[in-house]
């Protein structure tokens, strides 16, 4: 069986003011269609930016895809042309931005934003996509939404507004849904309400979801693969259950570790927070022959400085981009 | 609050209120007031940290800001180290400001970019210390120390260093006049994950070095378990539920608080396991016209008829375990205390 969407030996390059970085180095994975599959990284590791490559949404001038294909159901969407793209867009593969504030048009109302991509893609008539749009609100379980259809986005709470960025990006039923951190700005509550909601629709879609994010609990709690991205590398992908058993990467590790989490039971013991020291290389030092995570690592050596990791495979299908893989 | 240990005692807040006025589109109409805290009280014991805890809106920096007098207070009384600190005024409320700092919460607009960080940590000291200046370099140096900065990045300006270095400069700053309450508002949200391990580790170390005492304000309820002995959860401006560490992540009493606790993502699998989220719908309601009785019975998934008609008082159940809610029985238990258990 074929993937769904297939990306191979992607490299993305962005201009700098230092010169030409690559922010996507050398990425492949597969996402199966259904699938859950999340990225997680700091800010600045390239997570976003994979999305925006698939998306075909790369600042315009300054970033574009260097090499590698991005294979999607075995079209290959980075040669295609921008009507073809358009084409996509909304309706195969569609995104969730992190900020529902800025993501929104303010001077239309949500009723007409939803149904604008309905009218686009699925050449509906302006009653029949007001009347789905309605229907979607419903769906995304806004109050009232036959009222609520006519209101401003500023006339929504956060909460509200990223459940109409749901709704616009699930009009199409698109069979990839990309969604770029959608709920760092939301409250814990809320945050689980969207969760319960995208895993409902994910079940009547059936569509696949790329889940980026830095919390490794909402990993835990909603993806089945994830991707550790570390200066625009992969440096770690598998089940994610085997991921956080037993990372094999030291920035995996380091990650799980250094946030305080939830435990089933507290106790009184409260051990000393795992530190990652340091801070993600600048973009400058992006794509050198080296592990980009040693100048972090405690288990840096030379070979380490030296040379580019190359990908260790395990049994289970853990993928860890480390030359000390095995003893970690 | 109980006032037994008086000695322990730093922080008293009895009481404190705290309200804007809303702008209504009508000239003439009457004055609308929102009160963004309501009647909160609560005690922290030297060299205790408390976590104010709550969604965006519920009041938490609102009473920080109320603590520390940078927003004006309505009513109650805020009792540092036996002084009233609300009724003091120009040089004396000056020489106290020395006993109480601030940790803000976004490190790239909190430090002034036109100063140096030897000046940013300097500022406190030269305004708020009577202490003579030639002491200052020394102190200085010190704390650039205590935070984990080079001596050479003295000076440099803030656009210089990365966030978490930056919020070490900030950490620096509120330590100079050495008060003994600092108010950490959200101080790691703004990270990265990895460097808020860096700077909550931080946060600890000078805790028990220098016996400091925190009121640390967070939404992440993961942090507040790490970082803290005592938390009080608020809902629209009122504690809901005050107790201590063990006490409310264990049992958490309160619907609200149990809520929270059950909504944050965890990568313990058994945690997972045991416990399913509860769902609370909808959003918080209008704080200009909050529901009657219990604020959060609109949204409460076990709200009885009693809920919207009185507003439960904050009361002790058990070991100091303070709840404001109708459903609580007197030993304790919690009205969802059957929804935790998903078998």
């Amino acid at each position: 069986m074929s993937a769904l969407l297939e990306v191979k030996n992607l490299r993305i390059e962005l201009d700098t003011r230092a010169g030409v970085a690559p922010v996507i180095d050398d990425l492949s994975f597969e996402l199966q269609a259904g699938e859950t599959l999340s990225f997680v990284g700091e800010s600045g590791c390239g997570k976003s930016m994979t999305a925006l490559g698939i998306m075909g949404l790369l600042p315009e001038k300054i970033g574009r895809i260097a090499s590698g294909s991005i294979c999607f159901d075995g079209e290959d969407i980075t040669k295609a042309c921008d009507e073809r793209l358009r084409e996509i867009r909304g309706n195969d593969i569609s995104m969730i931005f992190q900020e529902p504030m800025t993501s929104l048009n303010p001077v239309f109302t949500i009723g007409e934003q939803i149904a604008e991509v309905l009218r686009r893609h699925q050449k509906l008539g302006k009653k029949a996509a007001w009347q789905s749009s309605v229907e979607l609100l419903d769906a995304v379980r806004i109050p009232d939404p036959k009222r609520r259809a006519s209101s401003y986005p500023h006339q929504l709470s956060g909460g509200q507004r990223q459940r109409v960025m749901i709704a616009i990006a699930l009009a199409c039923k698109p069979r990839i849904l990309i969604a770029d951190e959608p709920t760092t700005a939301l409250d814990v509550t809320i945050q689980a309400q969207i969760f319960d909601l995208l895993q409902d629709l994910r079940e009547q879609t059936g569509s696949a979801i790329i889940m980026i994010t830095h919390d490794m609990g909402v990993v835990a709690e909603i993806a089945e693969r994830m991707i550790v991205m570390y200066a625009g590398r992969m440096v770690e992908q598998g089940q994610v259950d085997h991921v956080l058993n037993h990372p094999r990467h030291p920035y995996t590790k380091g990650l799980i570790e250094c946030v305080p989490h939830l435990l089933a039971t507290l106790t009184e013991e409260r051990l000393e927070l795992t530190e990652v020291a340091g801070i993600v290389p600048s973009l400058a030092e992006f794509g050198q022959d080296a592990c980009l995570f040693a100048s972090r690592c405690n288990k840096v050596d030379q070979q380490c400085l030296q040379a580019r990791p190359v990908e260790q495979h395990f049994d289970n299908h853990q993928v860890s981009a480390c030359w000390h893989a095995d003893k970690v | 609050m109980a006032k037994d240990n008086l000695t322990d005692t730093l922080l008293d807040v009895a009481n404190l209120t705290v309200r804007f006025p809303v702008k209504s589109g009508t000239p003439f109409a009457k004055k609308q007031w929102l009160k963004a805290v309501d009647d909160v009280s609560f005690i922290i014991k030297r060299g205790e940290t408390l976590a104010l805890v709550g969604e965006s809106g519920s009041g938490k920096t609102t009473t920080a800001l109320a603590v520390a007098r940078l927003v004006d207070t309505h009513a109650g009384s805020v009792d540092l180290n036996g002084h009233d600190f609300l009724a003091l005024a120009g040089e004396e409320l000056r020489t106290a400001r020395t006993r109480l700092q601030f940790i803000f919460q976004d490190p790239y607009s909190s430090l002034n970019p036109r100063l140096t960080a030897e000046d940013i940590v300097r500022e406190p000291l030269e305004s708020l210390n009577a202490s003579d200046k030639s002491n200052h370099n020394k102190i200085i140096d010190d704390l650039f120390e205590a935070v984990g900065l080079r001596p050479e990045q003295k000076k440099l300006f803030p656009h210089q260093f990365s966030g978490g270095q930056r919020q070490r400069i900030g950490i620096a700053r509120a330590m100079a006049t050495q008060p003994e309450l600092i108010i950490c508002d959200e101080p790691v949200s703004a990270l990265d994950v990895a460097v808020q391990a860096q700077i909550l580790n931080l946060l600890r170390k000078i805790q028990k070095e220098r016996n400091l005492t925190y009121l640390f304000i967070s939404h992440d309820l993961g942090v507040v378990q790490h970082m803290c002995d005592r938390i009080a959860v608020m809902y629209m401006g009122k504690i809901v539920e005050y107790a201590d560490r063990l006490s409310l992540f264990n049992n958490p009493q309160h619907p609200y608080t149990a809520a929270l606790i059950s909504a944050v993502p965890s990568v313990d699998r058994e945690r997972r396991s045991k416990f399913t989220p509860i769902l609370i719908p909808g959003d918080t309601p209008d704080a200009i016209n909050p529901p009657p009785g219990c604020r959060f019975s609109s949204r409460c998934p076990v709200a009885k008829p009693v809920c919207s008609e009185s507003e439960p008082p904050l009361t002790a159940n058990t070991d100091d375990h303070f709840v404001a809610c109708h459903l609580v029985t007197d030993f304790g238990e919690s009205p969802i205390t059957f929804m935790r258990l998903s078998h």
